[in-house]
This record gives C-alpha cells, sequence and structure tokens, in this order.
C-alpha cells in the first residue's frame, strides 16, 4: 500500500494549556456511540467548550482568532488515558493534522502516528515560547519540519524529539503497517506453528 | 543473566523486524467489544481483507449495554446500532460471539479470564486499555486502538516497539482491611501517572504472591493508569489452580504441558530489570483520590493537599484545578466528605470476591439514607455466582440495586450516570472530569469495601472503623 511521505506539516495553531489532557475530556465516552468516526469532529473537547445547554465556554479551538488551525499546542502527557483511537481521529476530523506537546502518553502516541497525524514533543520552555508567539499573531505559519527536526515559526526554530521509529515511519510513508504485515504473513504461519500453546 | 517473563513472551512472538523498525509480534489472542471495533471491521471490508485467524478472536458486549433490561431492541437507538453492528461483523468474518444468549457475556477483561482463555505466556491485544489486566495471568496484554484491530483482525499480529520492564517489588503483608486496590493506587500515587510511559510493570515481592487471582487483575488493570501499557505477575501455582477446569484452559495430558511451559516462563531468579522500585506492604493504607487523575491520591488518614505545598509551578496549578473541580477544601481531611453516589463493579473490582469480601460487612447494615448505590456484577457468570451464594440478597437488603452484568458506571456510556455535581464512591479506575457520565460529576476512587463503607456512612469513611475491621489482626 503506497502512502503519503509525511515531512512536513504547516498551518496556523492553536494552544490548549494544562497537563494531562485526558481521552474522556478530548472525546467523551458518550459521544462514542458510533459505527464510524466520521462525525466525531464536532464534539472534540465537547465538555470543556460547551456548557450542558450548549452555551460556549470560550475554549480556545472555538476562539475565532484560531479557527482553521490545524497543528494543535498542549502540555504534559497529553492523551492519556483511554487506548480509544477516537482520541486521535476526532482531532483529525475537526481538522487538525499534528500535535505539539510536552509529552504524549503511549497509546495515543502511537494511535496518531498509525493515523499519519505526528506528534512531537518540545520542552516545556519552549512550547510557552511557541505558545505566546501563536497568541500574539494568530494568523502565525508554523512549520513541523519531520527531516530537520524542528519546529519553525516566524524568528522562532525550535528542535523538537520524537521517538525515532515513528518520526522514520512518517517520512518514508511508512506510517500504516498493515501492508507489511500483510507481507509477513509467511513468517507469522511459520511462527504459529511453532508457538507451543497452539499446539497443547 | 536470566530473562524475565515480557523478554521470554516477546521473544516467542517476535515474526520479524519490520522495514518500518518496529517487531511484527504475533498476538495470541484478540478480544473484541462493541464500542472500538465496528470501526475496525468497517476498515477490513474497504480493503477487502479477510479475519486470518477468526478462531482467536472473541467477542462480547460490555460498555453500552444497560443493566436494568435485557429487552431489545434497546431504548438507546445508537447503543442499539453499535451492537447490530457487533453481531453483523461477527457473522460475516466468523468470530464466536459471547452475547447475552450465550450467558456469558460480561466485561471483556472478566470473561477472558473466566473463560480460561486468558493464559500465562499469551500475547493479548484488545481495544481497551485495561487489557492490561489479562497480565495478572503472565500473559502480556496490552490495549490498541482500532486501527491496530484492524492489524490483529487482519494478520493476527502487530508493529510494536519492545517495553522496558520495571519490577515493582511489594515486600510483607498488607494490613486488614487494604487490598490489590490500595497497592496499585499507593503505587501510581507514588511513580506518578506517567511513571510507566515506555515501560512493562512487573509486579512482585511476597505481598504480590499471597494475592488471589482476582485481587492481581486489580492490580494489572490500573497499570495503565500509571502510564505503563503492560503489567504483570509471574505465574504460579495460584494461576494454574485458577485455570484448572476453565471452558477454555487445557485438559488431561495437555494440562501437564501446558503447565510445565507456563512455569517456565516465570522471570528467572537472576533476570534483569531496567528499573526496581521496593515498596513495603506494611506502609500501604486504604487510598482513596481526592482529584482528577488516579495519581492524586492519599490515605483516607490524610488531609487534601493545598496548591501552597506543592513543589512546582505545575504541580500547584494541577491541584488548584482538581481542588476547583472537586469542590474540596484544601487541607481538609478527605475523611467526612459526602457522598452522593457508591458504585461497585467495572473490570477492576466486579468480580465474585469483590462482592463477597463486601457482602462481609454489609450484613445487616444499611445505606445511608439519600445515597444512590449500584452493584454491578462484572459479568453474567459473576451474578450467577453470586446470586447462588445469596451476595445479591446481601447487597439488596442493604440498599444496593443489584444490576445486570456490564461497565456501567465505569464510564457511562449506558444509561448509568451521575447527575450533576454528585459525588461518587467508585470501585472503578478513573477519575477523570465527566468520566461517570455527568460533565461535572466527581468521581474519588477507592477500593470496594471502601465503597460500602462510604455507601453506609454517607461520607468518605475509613472502612476498618465503620466495620470494625481489626488492625492487628
Ligand atoms: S469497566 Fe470501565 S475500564 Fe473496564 S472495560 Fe468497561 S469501561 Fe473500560
Amino acid at each position: 500500500m503506497a502512502l503519503a511521505k509525511i515531512s512536513s506539516v504547516t498551518g496556523r495553531a492553536v494552544y490548549v494549556p494544562g497537563d494531562d489532557i485526558d481521552t474522556d475530556r478530548i472525546i467523551p465516552a458518550r459521544f462514542m456511540k458510533c459505527v464510524t468516526f466520521d462525525g466525531l469532529g464536532a464534539y472534540l473537547f465537547n465538555d470543556v467548550r460547551r456548557t450542558e445547554d450548549g452555551a460556549s465556554k470560550n475554549h480556545p479551538i472555538d476562539d475565532p482568532r484560531y479557527q482553521g488551525a490545524s497543528i494543535l499546542i498542549s502540555n504534559n502527557n497529553f492523551g492519556c488515558g483511554s487506548s480509544r483511537e477516537h482520541a486521535p481521529q476526532a482531532l483529525a476530523k475537526h481538522g487538525f493534522k499534528a500535535v505539539i506537546a510536552e509529552s504524549f502518553a503511549e497509546i495515543f502516541f502511537g494511535n496518531s502516528t498509525t493515523l499519519g497525524m505526528p506528534c512531537v514533543s518540545l520542552g516545556h520552555d519552549a512550547i510557552l515560547k511557541l505558545a505566546r508567539a501563536v497568541e500574539q499573531d494568530p494568523t502565525l505559519e508554523v512549520t513541523i519540519d519531520l527531516e530537520s527536526q524542528a519546529v519553525r515559526a516566524g524568528s522562532l526554530s525550535l528542535p523538537f524529539t520524537m521517538k525515532s521509529s515513528a518520526r522514520e515511519a512518517l517520512v518514508s510513508g511508512q506510517w500504516d503497517p498493515i501492508g507489511q504485515l500483510l507481507d509477513g504473513k509467511g513468517k507469522t504461519e511459520k511462527l504459529a506453528a511453532q508457538l507451543p500453546y497452539l499446539h497443547f | 543473566m536470566g530473562k524475565n517473563l515480557f523478554q521470554k513472551v516477546w521473544d516467542a512472538h517476535s515474526v520479524q523486524v519490520l522495514p518500518n523498525g518496529q517487531t511484527q509480534v504475533f498476538i495470541g489472542l484478540h478480544l473484541i467489544h462493541e464500542v472500538t471495533s465496528p470501526q475496525a471491521f468497517g476498515m477490513m471490508r474497504d480493503l477487502g481483507l479477510k479475519v486470518a485467524h477468526p478462531e482467536r478472536t472473541f467477542a462480547t458486549v460490555d460498555h453500552i449495554v444497560p443493566t436494568d433490561t435485557r429487552l431489545r431492541p434497546y431504548r438507546d437507538s445508537l447503543a442499539e446500532g453499535m451492537i447490530v453492528a457487533l453481531e453483523q461483523a461477527c457473522k460475516e468474518f466468523g468470530i464466536r460471539f459471547y452475547d447475552v444468549s450465550s450467558g456469558h457475556q460480561g466485561i471483556v477483561h472478566v470473561i477472558g479470564p473466566e473463560l480460561g482463555l486468558t493464559q500465562p505466556g499469551m500475547t493479548i491485544a484488545c481495544g481497551d486499555s485495561h487489557t492490561s489486566t489479562h497480565g495478572a495471568f503472565g500473559a502480556i496484554a496490552f490495549g490498541i486502538g482500532t486501527t491496530q484491530v484492524r492489524d490483529v483482525l487482519a494478520t493476527q499480529t502487530l508493529s510494536l516497539g519492545p517495553l522496558k520492564v520495571r519490577k515493582i517489588e511489594v515486600s510483607g503483608k498488607l494490613a486488614p482491611g487494604v487490598y490489590a486496590k490500595d497497592v496499585i493506587l499507593d503505587v501510581i500515587r507514588r511513580l506518578g501517572v506517567n511513571g510507566g510511559t515506555g515501560y512493562a510493570y512487573e509486579y512482585a515481592g511476597d505481598a504480590i504472591a499471597a494475592l488471589g487471582m482476582e485481587e492481581r487483575m486489580t492490580l494489572c488493570n490500573m497499570s495503565i493508569e500509571g502510564g505503563a501499557r503492560v503489567g504483570y505477575v509471574n505465574p504460579d501455582d495460584t494461576t494454574f489452580a485458577y485455570l484448572k477446569g476453565r471452558e477454555h484452559a487445557p485438559k488431561g495430558e495437555a494440562w501437564d504441558k501446558a503447565v510445565a511451559y507456563w512455569r517456565s516462563l516465570a522471570s528467572d531468579p537472576d533476570a534483569a530489570y531496567d528499573d526496581v522500585v521496593k515498596i513495603d506492604a506494611a506502609e500501604i493504607a486504604p487510598t482513596v483520590t481526592w482529584g482528577i487523575n488516579p495519581g492524586q491520591a492519599i490515605s483516607v488518614k490524610e488531609r487534601v493537599p493545598r496548591a501552597e505545598d506543592a513543589a512546582s509551578e505545575a504541580e500547584r496549578a494541577s491541584i488548584k484545578e482538581a481542588l476547583d473541580y472537586m469542590q474540596l477544601e484544601a487541607g481538609a481531611p478527605i475523611e467526612g466528605v459526602p457522598v452522593n453516589v457508591a458504585f461497585i463493579g467495572s473490570c477492576t473490582n466486579g468480580r465474585l470476591s469483590d462482592f463477597r469480601e463486601v457482602a462481609n460487612f454489609l450484613r445487616g447494615k444499611k445505606v445511608a439514607s439519600g445515597v444512590r448505590a449500584l452493584a454491578v456484577p462484572g459479568s453474567m457468570s459473576v451474578a450467577r455466582a453470586a446470586e447462588a451464594e445469596g451476595l445479591d440478597a446481601v447487597f439488596r437488603e442493604a440498599g444496593f440495586e443489584w444490576r445486570q452484568p456490564g461497565c456501567s458506571m465505569c464510564l457511562a456510556m449506558n444509561p448509568d450516570k451521575l447527575i450533576g455535581r454528585e459525588l461518587c464512591a467508585s470501585s472503578s479506575n478513573r477519575n477523570f472530569k465527566g468520566r461517570q457520565g455527568s460533565p461535572t460529576g466527581r468521581t474519588v476512587l477507592m477500593s470496594p469495601v471502601m465503597v460500602a463503607a462510604a455507601a453506609v456512612s454517607g461520607r468518605i469513611a475509613d472502612a476498618r472503623e465503620v466495620f470494625g475491621i481489626s488492625r492487628s489482626s
């Protein structure tokens, strides 16, 4: 399967501050009653964006200045909690193409990579610098350059970290492993034939 | 240098190193449920793929089934639609479905072990983060996303990177009234909610060896809350005794072969670890959460932290956010905080031993007036066994509602929900904002016996005092 090579993401950004933003916050469970992911974007961050009557709580992603943002900036342990792929899917369906945070929960990180949505990490101070720049100029173009491993915005150039296997998978167009896994069928069956518990 | 169980199981299941640099790992058991799988079957259809090993995938329904009635179609048409989608997919792809009519429906992490599907030395995957539960048997079990559910369906393998292994050694004896739930809350409190990132947790030491299988499951279940994708306990005689005679467990001669194999998988005495943490069991007290993540926990005798005392700016902000949300007073005792709802259930603490232990103390007691109390068995088998012992009557007489099996108020995708700012004493595993169905609802995590103490007291209380559990015995 030919996949796009994702060597950079460019777009406007929005800062959603907070540590430990969990998957229940990203997409509350009650919106997961769906057999496809298509409609999830509308409910992204629902409970922190709207009151129970649907009134806006002025969440950054509803701020008119950040409309059209495709890069989300946040803090530590972003995406912790459940393994629900609904979380990165809700971000993607809402229009986000990448997340920049201080750190990520593991399953969220993996789920995002597999969707072709890079998650890159900057230190605390670099996040604040970037957030400040974006807040000063919401139209600022932010680029995540996966080749040179830096986030660039205006005069800023911030080296990021990212698990190398995930970065390489994105830039080489191998972020969805299904093709490679299918190609391993022969070897898989050979291993299965030797696995003791399949033959007790 | 010997190997630990994680390394042995990983090696036995490694198919090859993939061009993407990760390892293709064979998955011995795949469990699916109605919330994270229908989309994966959709992807299979889109790509024109077949299920490689339908005999190694098992399905059930747990997250959205109502617990008050089993009449179909369910009142919630979206819930009904998801269940129909799973039914159709199981039929279409030839997958065994433990639905309500099978008599074995239940929370996926409860039924895997009780059917004997979960066995030592397996790799197990499920589109659910609490798959770590199955590590209690010495399996390497992890939660996966929906696209990975597709990968397992299509190839019976996953593309994974290896994990480091941290041994958490709990030595000594747990005090009376202290349970596996308290151990894991204590571990998460010490190591943090992301302390386990990149690690598998191996729970060891005599305090762990002394735990029954169901308590081991509680422990491994919440590894994910500590950031560790995998948690496990080495298999031993307790493990084998639990599995013997279960539906999918090996029988006869095969059983002896299996036990010998399972024994050989336990970590070698001279195994290497990437990290070792030692905990004295005697120091662990009944533990409750006060905040909005499972690491924000204290012993029931402690006071709620104050933002001023935080070590860093970030911690100060997170204490403040948590206290605002929980509406708790900084520096005040957690004991005595009024509760509105008591919930005993979930894949963490919804097993027979949980209901038995609570029933021991609940006999002759009454739920405080104004408290809504729910007991939700983790599976139909748990419900049957509990009812055969008359436990349901104990709960009902005390004023609990005794419900049908499911995830229920753990994540409130079914009609069981908190209302408004209600505070729930809960035996589940997550106290995130809005987790129990109300965007402003509040969750305090604790052991089932502590939930019962809260239910009868109407406030957060020390179960040892409420139920006269002697500290010295
Ligand atoms: S009981 Fe709760 S944590 Fe366990 S599988 Fe169900 S929803 Fe998830």
